[in-house]
């Protein structure tokens, strides 16, 4: 896991089951069963695509970036990583990375952590933990805030260091650049397409990506 | 004051690989004492009066621009507050990005040792360990999130490889954790899954609890970056 090798797919996008685009700003909760393969295509550059997996008959267990990180070994996500969950069942391997680097520490923004972390006006902007509310709440199901746990930030860039330190630097994704995963179990796919206008995570410029199923 | 100076309101033993949850009211703070050397002590932390506020790994991480814990740092909630402060330390780094034990590692590691033949010397996980214990509260799975593991450190190379570090916590280490709002603190004692040592071998950790007393204003911690003055006056306000 130590090098960064970029790997394409051999799927067609014309042959995919399902394609949609999200703007920026917007939730897209859906079903993705397993076998099946979801590519996340980053449009235009440097776009933070903060996303959570459930599994789909008991969401109480779900995407786990601790158990993740721990059992590869490796803070950072990249083709070959399996996506663990609480209970360290794989939910989906990534087997195609055109990007190289994905972060899972960063978490997504939130109104409560924008008047942290920036000026306190900066609380009522748009952003990721309001956005996967609205997702959850669409879905139903008992789904709550308690859901909203610790996602993945595909395409954004969360530097650790040797010495204990992290920071959000500029993002090293561009525009056509995709992460694609096959599912390995039936997964809800929770997904806030970033919003976030105070750090480098989105170039300063939230903007469209292209979902794709294959079946 | 320190628990040097100041009455002790509890004081009791954990022994290693068992779990306990107290309620560390706003104003009194909790010390854990590794006893032995080389002990993990995972702990998630809650709002005592509304559960589903709870302790925040990312929002920790990049409030404070860290990625661990030591002196002069917080833990934030997920709300924008602070539940917690490491007002003193003599560790210097504690995890809180690689989660915990469960059935799977502990068996993968140690092998089958189960109440019916070592008693309570039984090996115990991280994971049933955390659960257990939240669900004394009611709370359940979806409750679980990252927690802090105090006394272990595991550092991140600049490709991003984990490695555990041997002999962060010496025996007598400790930290001082002052409670910010009213917190349900839930601990376990379990072995990190990482410790390279074969053994299941967990130390005995003592907690003590005192009245610290430190304001806002005068809390190391508030002082240690920008956004924890932000996050200090997020936790004031709440309580007015």
């Amino acid at each position: 896991m130590s090098t960064t090798t970029l790997q394409t797919s051999q799927l067609q996008p014309e042959a995919a089951a399902y394609e949609t685009v999200l703007p920026a700003g917007e939730h897209w909760i859906h079903l993705i069963k397993k076998g099946q393969t979801f590519r996340i295509v980053d449009l235009e550059g440097n776009q933070a695509v903060d996303t959570l997996f459930y599994k789909a008959d008991d969401f109480s267990e779900r995407y786990s970036a601790v158990d993740t990180i721990r059992e590869q070994g490796n803070v950072y996500l990249t083709t070959g990583s399996r996506l663990l969950s609480s209970e360290c069942n794989t939910m989906l391997v990534i087997t195609a990375d055109t990007c190289g680097r994905h972060d899972t520490l960063g978490g997504g923004c939130s109104a409560e952590s924008n008047s942290v972390r920036y000026p306190r006006e900066t609380r009522h902007m748009h952003n990721c933990r309001d956005t996967f509310m609205q997702g959850l709440l669409q879905w139903g199901q008992g789904m709550d805030k308690r859901e909203i746990t610790h996602n993945i930030n595909f395409f954004m860039n969360v530097p650790i260091s040797p010495e204990g330190k992290s920071t959000f630097a500029d993002g090293i994704s561009e525009p056509g650049k995709y992460v694609e995963m096959r599912a390995e179990m039936d997964v809800i796919c929770l997904i806030s397409n970033c919003p976030q206008l105070n750090n480098p995570c989105n170039a300063y410029n939230p903007t469209p990506v292209k979902l794709l199923i294959w079946d | 004051m320190t628990p040097e100076t100041s009455t002790i309101l509890f004081e009791e033993i954990l022994p290693g690989g068992w779990n306990r949850s107290l309620l560390l009211k706003r104003g009194t703070a909790l010390r854990l004492t590794d006893l032995e050397g080389g002990a993990n002590v995972s702990a998630l932390f809650y709002n005592a009066h509304n559960t589903t506020e709870r302790y925040n790994m990312p929002d920790t991480l990049k409030a404070q621009f860290i990625s661990c814990l030591g002196k002069g740092t917080v833990c934030y909630s997920d709300m924008g507050r602070v539940l917690v402060s490491l007002i003193d330390d003599s560790c210097g780094w504690h995890d809180t990005i690689s989660g915990v034990s469960n059935a799977r590692t502990n068996q993968r590691k140690y092998g089958s040792h189960p109440y019916q033949s070592a008693r309570n010397s039984y090996y115990r996980n991280g994971f049933d360990a955390l659960l257990l214990e939240l669900a004394k509260y009611g709370m359940g799975k979806r409750d679980m999130v990252a927690p802090v593991n105090f006394f272990t450190k595991i550092t991140v190379d600049t490709t991003g490889d984990l490695m555990f570090i041997t002999g962060n916590s010496p025996a007598g280490s400790y930290v001082d954790l002052q409670a910010e709002m009213d917190t349900l603190v839930v601990l376990c004692s379990c072995p990190h899954p990482l410790d390279p040592s074969p053994t299941y071998a967990p130390g005995q950790t003592k907690l003590t609890v005192w009245h610290s007393a430190i304001p806002p204003e005068q809390n190391i911690c508030r002082s240690f970056c920008p956004q924890n003055q932000r996050g200090f006056m997020n936790t004031v306000e709440y309580h007015l």
